[in-house]
């Protein structure tokens, strides 16, 4: 029987796959299901819960700080996927060049994405702080302010200061994995261009973007979620104030459902997440898709 | 440890008389009987210290237990945020440790989880001069049963630079509403501001509660019906526009520490705070900061139109979970820890940072040692739940944890909505939570 398994290669392949099976099951498909099932309780901490269908859902849509937390997210996800995207492309493009200590600056360059988020954060909460900011010190030994600037204390100013802390953190995934992406380019296309007369914005054009695309589908797709989901910089940050200003849907979610208790409603405000973050992933694939195109081929 | 006789409390009494407390006995004639199960050992999980002499006393009277009675004790410390979460998924598993000191409401999210301690909360009731209503309003909420027993508060009071108060031209700190106001304004002229916060700060933001209350608002009645969108309220947010605009700038992003860090750098000279930036200052190796500790004071939030104290403290409970399979050691182990040889020591080690739950502690040496302590003592007698003057439980929970007062407070004070938008709002919020 051992000798009909070990020549089954259905079974040695069920066998083989059962692992990463169990892993993704126990792992990934159960909490997954168990959060969109909670989602449709009234459940508590420490208390089980009943079926109220879609009452959570509802309640959330007319909730104006759960509104509030969902834009707030959307518009984060957005400016900070741009910014990253434009200065970590612009910054791999400079990489790519021959530079003195190139090695050196493409390690340093990592820095902010090694260490580890809540550090940087609480490092940015001193540099945002209203009474401590080195920057309002600087700009006002400099003569530019006469009082320190409110960075976490009025909405749109906390907004963008967490926006900037967070493009601060992601450039370095996306500049070196766009590097990486760069390297692959072979210099010959370049060459070729460059006997043709092109200008180095069609060479750009014409012959880097195209050929990065699929890494920047994919770059940008991590880039995407990770952000959406970003919960360590608000958290040590701001905890989503002023006035729910930063709150965002993960952070949102904690609040409810471990600090207040309702677990129920924090998995549908997570649960809320996942549309948008599907939407990012079917972005990736339709774009990793225009290979076929970058090829000679066609995108159908 | 010190063992308190008449004699000592009338050699300590010129300082407890000038506070006027009454001199609480013991009553000898609690009778407490239980013994243990064989072979215990317990487990007990409470909140990380807030200073380190909190933890050191506790430890030496977790020794003291083992010692005298061979019953196992592992104490295991989580920050206080995370004890709340974990309490509950081991009340509803039914598997975890057997006692957990916990915060606030956390007893009325599972009462029926947890052990009661009825007789042993009787027992030290009687012995000990009897406990302050809050901790009944906490941990007795049919009147009848104790869910648990109280541990005492992590008062929130105001502290001030006394150089300042003066040179604003007050000689003490205001004790009620209209001087508070005038002071502060005072203050702000002088450009020495006070600053309170106004972020989604767990601990500092309480004072929000405070000014509800102090004008006669609150979230919900006896009844849980949501009233927070009252006159009173309103009146509150109006005192509390006219206030925030002697704070310092930048205190709507306020999270916990950032009072303490700008009242140590003397940009602040009045904030809410626990005992904590006096005991930071004193052991301070900076020497400007040390400094600081003789002009540091402490006094109870003021009262307004309201006419009694509205305070909002931290609030420490201890729980016995009912899964335990030695409910009768973790009563001992409680009420070991509860006897004044131990409790007093403890309280001590805490350095004024935790309030007691019982009145006759209210005679304890810390409270007199050192008169900037003295405020701190009242925390538990003075303190409102923060679900007032409603039911705890789940809703009350859940609308603190949403900071709904806070943000209605910070909308309202800031401008960003009317007093009437942010009550409206409010309401609302915590109507959700309540259910209408």
């Amino acid at each position: 029987m051992l000798r009909d398994l070990q020549n089954s290669r259905n079974a040695l392949g069920l066998l083989f796959m059962l692992p990463a099976a169990v892993l993704l099951l126990l792992f990934l498909t159960y909490p997954l299901g168990l959060g969109i099932w909670l989602g449709f309780t009234d459940t508590k901490i420490g208390r089980g819960g009943e079926w109220i269908g879609l009452e959570n859902y509802a309640f959330l849509w007319s909730d104006s700080v759960t509104r509030l937390a969902l834009f707030n997210t959307l518009f984060y996800t957005f400016v900070a996927s741009v910014l990253k995207f434009v200065l970590g492309l612009w910054l791999a493009i400079l990489l790519n060049e021959k530079l003195p200590f190139k090695t050196f600056f493409r390690t340093v360059i990592l820095l902010p994405y090694i260490v580890p988020t809540a550090l940087s954060a609480i490092a940015f909460w001193w540099i945002y702080d209203s009474q401590f900011s080195i920057i309002s010190w600087v700009l006002q030994r400099m003569g530019v302010i006469d009082h320190y600037i409110d960075f976490l204390g009025e909405p749109w100013n906390a907004r963008l200061s967490t926006i900037a802390a967070n493009v601060w953190r992601g450039v370095p995934f996306v500049a070196i994995t766009l590097l990486a992406g760069l390297q692959t380019i072979s210099p010959s296309l370049y060459e070729a261009a460059a006997i043709d007369g092109a200008t180095e914005w069609q060479k750009f054009r014409r012959i880097t973007l195209p050929l990065l695309t699929p890494i920047i589908a994919v770059v940008m797709t991590f880039s995407v979620l990770f952000t959406f989901t970003d919960f360590q910089l608000i958290y040590v940050l701001t905890r989503g104030g002023p006035l729910n200003a930063t709150h965002l849907m993960a952070t949102l979610s904690f609040q409810r459902a471990i600090s207040g208790g309702a677990l129920g409603e924090g998995a549908a405000i997570a649960i809320a997440m996942v549309p948008f973050l599907l939407a990012a992933i079917l972005f990736s694939y339709f774009g990793l898709q225009r290979r076929a195109w970058q090829q000679g081929g066609s995108d159908s | 440890m010190t063992e308190f006789t008449r004699r000592k409390i009338v050699q300590a009494g010129a300082g407890l008389a000038a506070t006027g407390p009454l001199f609480w006995v013991r009553d000898a004639s609690a009778q407490w009987a239980n013994t243990p199960e064989k072979g215990a050992k317990l487990r007990v999980l409470r909140w990380s210290r807030f200073v380190q002499g909190d933890i050191d006393a506790y430890m030496v009277n977790v020794r003291k237990f083992t010692e005298k009675t061979g019953i196992e004790v592992r104490v295991d410390n989580e920050g206080w945020e995370d004890v709340r979460p974990k309490a509950a998924v081991a009340a509803n598993t039914g598997a975890g440790p057997d006692i957990i000191l916990s915060t606030n409401d956390d007893a009325n999210l599972y009462p029926d989880k947890l052990v009661d301690v009825t007789d042993l909360a009787e027992y030290l009731g009687k012995k000990y001069g009897g406990w302050y209503p809050a901790c009944e309003a906490y941990l007795k909420p049919d009147g009848k049963k104790w869910i648990g027993l109280a541990l005492g508060a992590a008062g929130s009071y105001m502290v001030y630079r006394q150089s300042m108060m003066k040179a604003a031209g007050f000689d003490s700190f205001p004790k009620n509403t209209t001087d508070f106001l005038a002071m502060m304004k005072a203050l702000h002229a002088k450009g020495t501001p006070g600053g309170m916060a106004l972020g989604n700060a767990t601990g500092d933001g309480l004072w929000c509660n405070w000014l509800m209350w102090s004008h006669g608002g609150m979230l919900v009645d006896k009844n849980n019906k949501v009233v927070i969108d009252s006159p009173e309220t309103i009146k509150a947010l109006e005192y509390g526009r006219e206030l925030y605009g002697t704070f310092i700038p930048g205190t709507l992003s306020w999270l916990d520490p950032n009072n303490n860090k700008a009242f140590l750098d003397s940009q602040i000279s009045v904030t809410n705070n626990g005992i904590s930036i006096y005991y930071a200052s004193k052991n301070s190796q900076d020497e400007k900061v040390k400094a600081l500790k003789e002009d540091i004071y402490h006094a109870p939030f003021p009262v307004g139109p309201a006419g009694v104290p509205t305070e909002s403290h931290l609030f420490f409970n201890q729980m016995i979970f009912k899964y335990t399979k030695y409910p009768k050691a973790a009563k001992e182990f409680l009420r070991f820890m509860m006897e004044a040889e131990q409790f007093d020591a403890w309280l001590q080690g805490a350095g004024g940072y935790i309030a007691q739950p019982l009145r006759y502690f209210e005679n304890s040496p810390i409270w007199t040692v050192d008169p900037k302590h003295t405020p701190y003592r009242d925390a538990v007698k003075n303190m409102r739940p923060a679900g007032y003057a409603g039911k705890l439980g789940y809703a009350s929970a859940g609308a603190g944890a949403d900071f709904i007062v806070v943000n209605m407070v910070a909308e309202a004070v800031s401008g960003s909505k009317t007093p009437k938008e942010a009550t409206e709002r409010a309401q609302k919020r915590a109507e959700r939570y309540y259910k209408v």
